[in-house]
Order: structure tokens, then sequence, then C-alpha cells
């Protein structure tokens, strides 16, 4: 540098130091866990580490008995989230197109739908439980679990589309019903791709909530645990490093999906723009 | 936006060439071109009525402006005859078929956009595919039409480039190119030049005519400016709260407005109102009185009106002489008026006169070659006097 750094102002430094202790504050656990699974089989449930290796991690995957049931409740979650992410784009994608035009009522299901978002999770899987035995029907994840989960991702990724289809400009559509293209082929070449790293972005956000979704989950998943309230249940009865050997795998897991989402979304958005 | 052409205008192949090449294009082009008609159109949104009953013959292979303030009607005009709104009532017709029912795609017409609506996502060539590719049109009959449209634009070289990437006057050409594309009969622009910057639209609007020319095809374009409807234009079509004021050559509305709206809607009209006082026989037409409160008496030709009802007349600003006002001037001649200098602005070829009747607080303009200003000039606060002839004095019947 040829000109001379102005004199930082104290409060840069004030607030450098906050943001140091916020990013201490949200990832510090997490590495905490890391480091604490990658311990040798003397290892042990806190500080100091005593030795280093992978028998943990290899035990969640060779050992299942021992930790209980992971890798089936990792299955069911992971399916779960597929599920609830297709939904919750399709549903969303069609509520945005059908919400471009006021019509009778439209308000009305706008906050009936948002207010969703602020009734306390507890109570909307307490309410859908007393719902399913009241009609006589099993919990499950797959059915009441699968519904608890929409009635949290649905209204944002409502809202999501809401902003997006705002500024969508409506001279595409009908420049391309213009030059002869029928109301499907518009969507199909024009809005589709115009929209797609924006659904990618719903889609991404749908899986990640109905992942790590914990209290709606709670009361209604039946019989078989999705793989937030089987390492709640872990963490009672597991005494070896082989949890903290789960937080890091599915963490490692999240990672990869996000960076999946990522490179999805630079491939069409460089689609795109030039 | 980058107003740097890349290709001179010269080199955009607009002009007819001599060689075989010219006629073909015209032929595959425009294979046939229809006219517009509207009889009794009708819109109505909610209870707001945004055109109260219009109707407009454009001859087919004609050049047609719908001119006229924001709100007048004309978008709505041309999107009914695109097909992209529906009238509340009455008849759309190109050619001889009535269209009201019909799809955009199945009018003949096609649309040049306000914005162009280029699609970002695709390239230049598929944008101008688009339209034949939604038709059906075979990739191997496909590629060689698009190919000709872009040559005939001179867009050649930016077929792989996104619309982004382009200047304003570039994506002003592939929206036309892609809306030639389809061998329209009928091309709708609304207002295709106002994203364009000032020297790039006088460019453009050449381009626009020859190419109008060049495809005989009729053109209908909504515009806000009349200098533009004026250079572009057969006919124009001036519009004014959802009807129709006047209908005319550039020459006919410049020279004859036919109403106080329009008169004052070109600009550089003096216009004065009062009550007609006599109306006399004069050969094919009427010399018609008209008496102003405080201004005096005006002279002027139309074809009817009534004594005793309420009337305007307008003299265009440089049909005027101006003398320092004298002793002999009689305020009972007819077409004078006494009034003050306010201003003198030099504006090139051209100087401007503001002036204001003193005795109403009606405000003139008077313009006058910057040569013959030099010649006689006038100085401000000066009072001086206006007089016209008959003949330049023209009747506004509303």
């Amino acid at each position: 540098m040829i000109a001379p750094m102005r004199k930082r102002p104290l409060s840069f430094y004030f607030l450098a130091v906050f943001f140091g202790l916020f990013v201490l504050f949200l990832y510090g656990p997490m590495f905490a866990i890391f480091i604490l699974s990658l311990q040798g089989p003397d290892g042990a449930l806190t500080f100091p580490v005593r030795s280093f290796g992978f028998h943990w991690i290899a035990s969640l995957f060779f050992q299942q008995q021992r930790i209980g049931d992971f890798g089936a409740a990792f299955q069911r979650s992971l399916l779960l989230g597929f599920i609830v992410m297709a939904v919750t784009v399709v549903v969303a994608l069609m509520a945005g197109l059908a919400f471009r035009q006021k019509f009778k009522g439209s308000s009305f299901i706008f906050y009936l739908t948002i207010s969703s978002l602020i009734v306390p999770s507890v109570l909307i899987s307490l309410g859908i439980g007393i719902a399913f035995n009241l009609i006589g029907v099993q919990t499950n994840w797959y059915s009441s679990a699968l519904g608890g989960h929409l009635t949290w991702t649905l209204p944002f990724a409502f809202l999501i589309m809401l902003g997006v289809f705002n500024r969508f400009n409506l001279s595409y559509e009908e420049a391309a019903r213009d030059l002869g293209a029928s109301e499907f082929q518009a969507f199909q070449h024009i809005i589709l791709p115009l929209i797609a790293p924006a659904l990618i972005g719903v889609a991404l956000f749908g899986f990640t909530l109905s992942y790590d979704e914990f209290t709606r989950t709670s009361l209604i998943s039946g019989a078989r645990n999705t793989l937030p309230l089987e390492i709640f249940g872990m963490t009672t009865n597991v005494t070896s490093p082989a949890l903290y050997a789960l937080g890091t795998v599915t963490t490692v897991f999240s990672f990869s999906i996000i960076a999946i989402a990522f490179l999805a979304y630079g491939f069409f958005a460089k689609r795109q723009q030039p | 936006m980058s107003n740097t052409p890349v290709s001179p205008p010269t080199q955009l192949g607009l002009a007819p060439s001599p060689s075989a090449s010219g006629s073909t294009t015209r032929q595959t082009i425009a294979a046939s071109t229809q006219g517009v008609m509207l009889r009794s159109v009708m819109k109505k949104y909610g209870s707001t009525v945004a055109l109260e009953g219009i109707n407009l013959d454009v001859p087919a292979g004609s050049y047609c402006c719908l001119l006229g303030p924001s709100g007048c009607g004309k978008t709505s005009t041309l999107r009914i005859i695109a097909g992209h709104e529906e009238a509340t009532s009455g008849d759309v017709m190109i050619g001889d078929r009535r269209v009201n029912d019909l799809s955009p795609a199945k009018r003949s017409t096609a649309m040049v956009f306000q914005n162009y609506a280029l699609f970002p996502h695709k390239t230049v060539w598929q944008n101008v595919e688009f339209g034949l590719k939604m038709r059906g049109v075979n990739e191997r009959e496909r590629k060689p039409r698009v190919d000709e449209m872009l040559d005939i634009l001179g867009l050649s070289k930016f077929a792989s480039r996104k619309p982004s990437m382009l200047s304003g006057g570039q994506q002003q050409r592939v929206a036309l190119a892609r809306a030639l594309a389809t061998r329209p009969q009928v091309l709708l622009l609304d207002e295709p030049l106002s994203a364009l910057d000032e020297s790039l639209r006088v460019k453009t609007r050449g381009e626009l005519r020859k190419l109008q020319r060049q495809f005989g095809m009729t053109f209908i374009q909504v515009t806000h400016a009349q200098d533009e409807a004026f250079s572009l234009a057969d006919q124009i079509v001036v519009m004014d709260h959802g009807h129709i004021d006047q209908i005319g050559m550039p020459q006919e509305i410049f020279n004859a407005p036919a109403s106080r709206f329009v008169a004052r809607f070109m600009g550089d009209n003096n216009i004065f109102v009062g009550q007609v006082t006599s109306v006399a026989a004069d050969g094919d037409a009427r010399l018609i009185q008209i008496e102003a409160d405080g201004l005096g008496t005006f002279l002027c030709r139309g074809q009817a009106a009534d004594v005793g009802t309420t009337a305007a007349c307008c003299i265009r600003a440089d049909r005027m002489q101006v003398t320092p006002l004298s002793s002999a001037f009689d305020p009972t001649q007819p077409n004078q008026v006494a009034a003050r200098v306010v201003s003198v602005e030099f504006t090139g070829y051209v100087t401007r006169v503001s002036l204001v009747i003193e005795a109403t607080g009606q405000e003139m303009l008077y313009k006058v070659s910057t040569h013959g200003w030099m010649t006689q000039p006038l100085n401000e606060q000066q009072l001086v006097c206006l007089q016209w002839s008959t003949d330049d004095c023209i009747f506004l019947s509303h």
C-alpha cells in the first residue's frame, strides 16, 4: 500500500472481538465434539483427549447394537427429509404461481398459512398427536411426522416463493406467449429456468429444516425415531465417544448436502447470467 | 446501458441492397401483410373505462403511430390488438379475420416489448429461435431462418452472447429479430425507443423506418414523443383519455390540429379560447370569428360552428410577426395581441421568446430562426405586437 492506512477507530477493535466471540460460540462446541470423536478405544466423554483414532466412528458402522439403532434412524431421517423437500418445492412453487394474482380470499389463506410459524412447535406436535389418536390412526414418521415437518417447511418456502415471484418480470411470460408458447411451454422454457436457483434454495431449506427438526416431531414420530430424536435418546444412555462420532458423521453429511446445493445453484445461476 | 454500438449503421444491412438477396429477403419474411381494423373497441378495468369504443383503420403495409400522454389508452389498444388483453366489447380485425378470441400466437402479430423482455438465460440465437421452436418449425428449417434474421439486423457476430452483454441498441435489434423471425403480418411495437438515449434514439428511428419499408409490413407503434411519430408514421393516431382525438398524416396533425388537446400536445401552439360571434360562408369553408375577453377577436377558417358556443383557435409559435408596440396598434383589429417579452432563449437554429399578455396573464410562445432574430432583436420587458394571418389561425372545435 502506498497510501498510509487510516487509523482504525476503537469501535473496530471492540466489534472485532465481539465477532470473534460470536464465531467461537457458534463453532466451538462443534469442534469440541469433532475432536472428542476422533479418539482411540480408551477415549472418554470429556477432555483431555487420551489417544487419536477412528475407533468410535468405525464403531458407528460396525457395532450398531452398542449405540442404539443409529443406521435405521439416519435412513428414516434422510428419506423423510427428501420427501419433505420434494413436497415443499412442488407445493411452494404452485402456491407462488397462484399468488401472483390476487384472488378472493388470498390474504386470508396467506395469513392462515403463515400463522403456523407463530404457534409453538410443541403445541402443533401435540395437536397432530391428539388428532391421530382421535381418528384412531397410529402416529408414524412417514405420516404424522411428515405432516408435522410440512407445517414448518411449507410456510417458509411459501414466503420465499412470494418474494421470488414478486421480482419476476411478467413480460418474459407475455413475450413467450406472444412467440407461440403454450402456458406449459412458457413455464418449462422461461419461468422454470429463471427461478431454478431460488427453487434449489427452497429445496435445501426444506431438507435441512426437516433433517434436524426435533420439537414438532417429538410427540408424533410413532414407534420408530427420526435421527434427532434418536440422538437425544442416546444422550441419556450412551456413555462412550460413539455419541460424538455420531455428531461428527451427521455434521459432515449436512455440510456435503449444502456443498451439493451450492454447486447446483452455481450451475443454474451461471446458465442464467453470462 | 452502454450506447457504444459495435457495428456502424451502414453494416446493418437494412438498406435495400441492389443484389438479389434484398428481394428474396423481402419475400421470405413478409410473405403477406395485413391491415388492422378496430370497431367500437371498448376496454373497462372494473368500473374504469380505459377505451371508450374506438374505431381505427390501419391500412396494410403502413406505419401507424399511436400517440398520446401516459394513461391515454394507447398501450391498451396495442395490447388488445396483440391479444395480451381482451377487449370488453367491440371487434378486432386483422385482415378480414375477427381475432378477438384467438391467442396472441394465432393472430399473425408479433410484439416488441417496451423493455424488450429478452430471455436473460438464452443466447441471442436462442432468443430469435424461440418463436420458431414453439411453433413447431423443425430444426433443419429453423437454423437458416434464425441466421437470416440475425444477418438482416446485423447481429450475426453476437449470436452466442447473452442479452445482458449487449448494448441497449443491440438489445433492441434482438427484440426486433425475435419478433420478425415468426414472419408476422403485423408488427406491434410498445415504446421501442424509450429505453435508448437521445442520439441512439434518432439513429434507431431511421433504422425502424427502413426496416418497415424493406419488409413492407404493417407496423403499429405506441409512443409518447411527437417527433418520433412525425418522423416514422404514415398515419398518426392522437389519443387522449381513452378516445381518439385525431387521425391524420404527420403534416396534417402538425399543421391542422383538430382539438385543443392535440394543439397543446403537439407543443408550440398558442391557444385562445372564447365565444363564437359570427360564422360566414367562405368558399367551401366557414369564416369563424371568435371573441375572447381581454384578448380581442380572432378570425379563422373551419368547417362548422354555432354562434354563441365556446370554441378556440390556435396559432403556431413560428407563424406570427412581431413588431415593437406602437401608437398605431388598433385593438379592434382581428388576429393581433399586445404582449410583453418575458424571456429570450437561444437554442441553436431557433430562438424561443416567451411573452405574456398583460391584460389576462396568458403566456405565449414565439419561435423565430436565430438568423431572423439577430436582424431585429427585441429586449426583454419590451411591449410588442403579435400578428398573424387568417390562413395560419386554426379553428379548434373542441
